[in-house]
């Protein structure tokens, strides 16, 4: 190894001095302008006179209980999104038509409303003809049945992103339709995914804030709750903005992980 | 040359169009136990679309195929029972394949590409499919591989390991769509040896492809294809190097310009 190091020229090692040293310069101004622009909000913040500790520290462990709310929320409503999706791909690509068209329908019905509207239905007018649902269930309903249809859309780009000669290969080998989708089409689907469903993850973080029109105690709900009656908005706000910016990057960080162990694979 | 067998590949009167492209104009072909048929034919003949209309990769517009006894006839319109479509499979059973692009399973390992089918399709049980895939894998050289994934092969190995799985099934018919197509020059010798010595061993193999030194040294008999019909066929001495039709003639001289296979005797 160190041989081969001696044996390079010179030019070539002085090329990848300066790659690196600019690398290592592009890195620190990067992190320099970040701290300078966290600095620069921290000051503006200060100078509005707008934030005021005793209360902060009075209501922030009530605020930041609703993190855990919304995570939870969150995470329950993903994973039966994705089973939605699944169904609702497989529905999408399927000939028989009735079930074709009762997946594009659960598609174009939920893209083409918005999630609010979704959400009022389940939990105000679904009550009104007497199915009454708390609001956590009737939140998670309405999320993962939007995202389910979100979704339907990327996991049916998925199954039709593995190549043709693997269904055919397993033609070949006599495997029954619903052998090849669940052994060597799904599997393979899987992974393609995988990085936007951690997308839809962290989109679905931030829109949950909406559940908060129903009443649950989620993020958004309890800062809006500590803050209005005590005339602090722009602490309680800012706060809970504050979460949810970390808790998107925090899982962008894992997601990023992830897709980047995706793309490696096995291919 | 192998002694000959019994019937296991009869078609009859095949024909395909893709829309208004008529691509096979009723070919009959019978390969018999124990022999290794070539097809060859400049590109756009129909000898892959041949190929694979013999396994219903591709639906034949008309005509019939029967493999090793079982037989189907075109259904152009799909209009198929599930009667029809196990028939399919049951062919497909009865006749293995492998690709140009080898198309092995990626989230996979060698050994799993080859015993999932013997077990999820023939339900043979775990320790006898990996006996059986341990087997072939041996044979194709390629033991030491098993538990690696494809993506960690080379082209070479990729297609060796295609043949095992295929082989794997216990075919009647082992049938080859241009094996060599997709790989690097120095790799096809170690997969047309596997499918020399497989011939040699009286596997009954149906192979498309443009290697005609190959076509000279392991096949039975070859079929000239062009536009979609068959030209000539027979020994390879003959078809090869002492070909009857002028279209043979020329498509073997565009061969011997390249510089491939061996002048003509």
């Amino acid at each position: 190894m160190s041989e081969a190091a001696k044996a390079q020229p010179l030019i070539l090692r002085r090329i990848e001095a300066a790659h690196r040293s600019r690398n290592v310069s592009f890195r620190l101004q990067f992190v320099l302008v970040w701290v300078a622009l966290i600095a620069a909000l921290g000051v503006a913040l200060a100078l509005a006179d707008q934030i005021d500790p005793p209360w902060l520290q009075e209501w922030a462990p009530f605020i930041l209980g609703g993190a855990a709310i919304t995570v939870l929320v969150c995470v329950t409503s993903i994973a039966l999104a994705v089973v939605l999706a699944l169904l609702g791909a497989l529905g999408r690509l399927s000939r028989n038509p009735v079930i074709h068209a009762i997946a594009s329908f659960y598609v174009s019905l939920v893209r083409g409303t918005p999630l609010l509207v979704q959400l009022f239905f389940v939990y105000y007018a679904l009550a009104d003809i007497g199915v009454v649902i708390d609001p956590i269930p009737a939140g998670i309903i309405a999320l993962s049945f939007n995202y389910g249809a979100y979704m339907t859309e990327i996991f049916r780009a998925g199954i039709q992103a593995v190549p043709r000669g693997q269904r055919e290969a397993a033609q070949a080998l006599g495997m029954t339709e619903r052998l090849i989708m669940r052994r060597v089409v799904l599997p393979q689907a899987t992974r393609i995914v995988i990085p936007a469903v951690g997308n839809e993850f962290i989109a679905m973080i931030k829109d949950s804030s909406l559940v908060s029109t129903i009443g649950v105690a989620e993020l958004l709900w309890r800062a809006d709750t500590a803050g209005t009656p005590t005339l602090h908005r722009p602490s309680a706000f800012l706060l809970a903005a504050l979460v949810y910016w970390v808790l998107t990057i925090f899982f962008s960080f894992f997601q990023e992980r992830l897709e980047r162990r995706m793309a490696r694979g096995d291919r | 040359m192998a002694a000959l067998g019994e019937v296991v590949v009869c078609a009859r009167g095949v024909e395909k169009y893709f829309g208004d492209n008529h691509v096979l104009r009723g070919v009959d072909l019978d390969v018999r136990d124990g022999e290794t048929v070539m097809l060859i034919g400049r590109s756009g003949s129909g000898k892959t679309t041949m190929l694979r209309c013999l396994n219903f990769l591709e639906e034949p517009t008309a005509g019939s195929i029967a493999v090793a006894g079982v037989q189907v006839d075109a259904d152009p319109l799909h209009e198929r029972s599930r009667r029809h479509q196990e028939q399919i499979r049951q062919i497909r059973l009865r006749a293995g394949m492998v690709f140009q692009d080898f198309n092995l399973f990626p989230h996979m390992t060698v050994l799993e590409n080859c015993i999932e089918a013997p077990m999820r399709v023939k339900g043979v049980p775990r320790r006898r499919a990996i006996e059986l895939a341990v087997g072939f894998l041996g044979k194709v050289g390629l033991i030491e591989k098993r538990d690696e994934h494809p993506a960690r092969l080379s082209g070479g190995q990729k297609q060796r390991v295609a043949i095992a799985r295929a082989l794997c099934m216990e075919p009647k018919v082992l049938m080859f769509d241009e094996p060599t197509s997709a790989l690097d020059p120095e790799l096809v010798g170690e997969v047309l040896n596997v499918m020399e010595e497989l011939a040699h061993e009286g596997t009954t193999m149906i192979v498309v492809t443009h290697e005609m030194s190959f076509a000279r040294e392991a096949a039975d008999r070859v079929v000239f294809m062009e536009a979609g019909t068959v030209i000539e066929e027979g020994p390879p001495e003959q078809v090869l190097d002492a070909p009857q039709d002028e279209r043979t003639r020329q498509f073997l001289r565009r061969f011997l310009r390249r510089g491939d296979g061996q002048p003509a005797a």
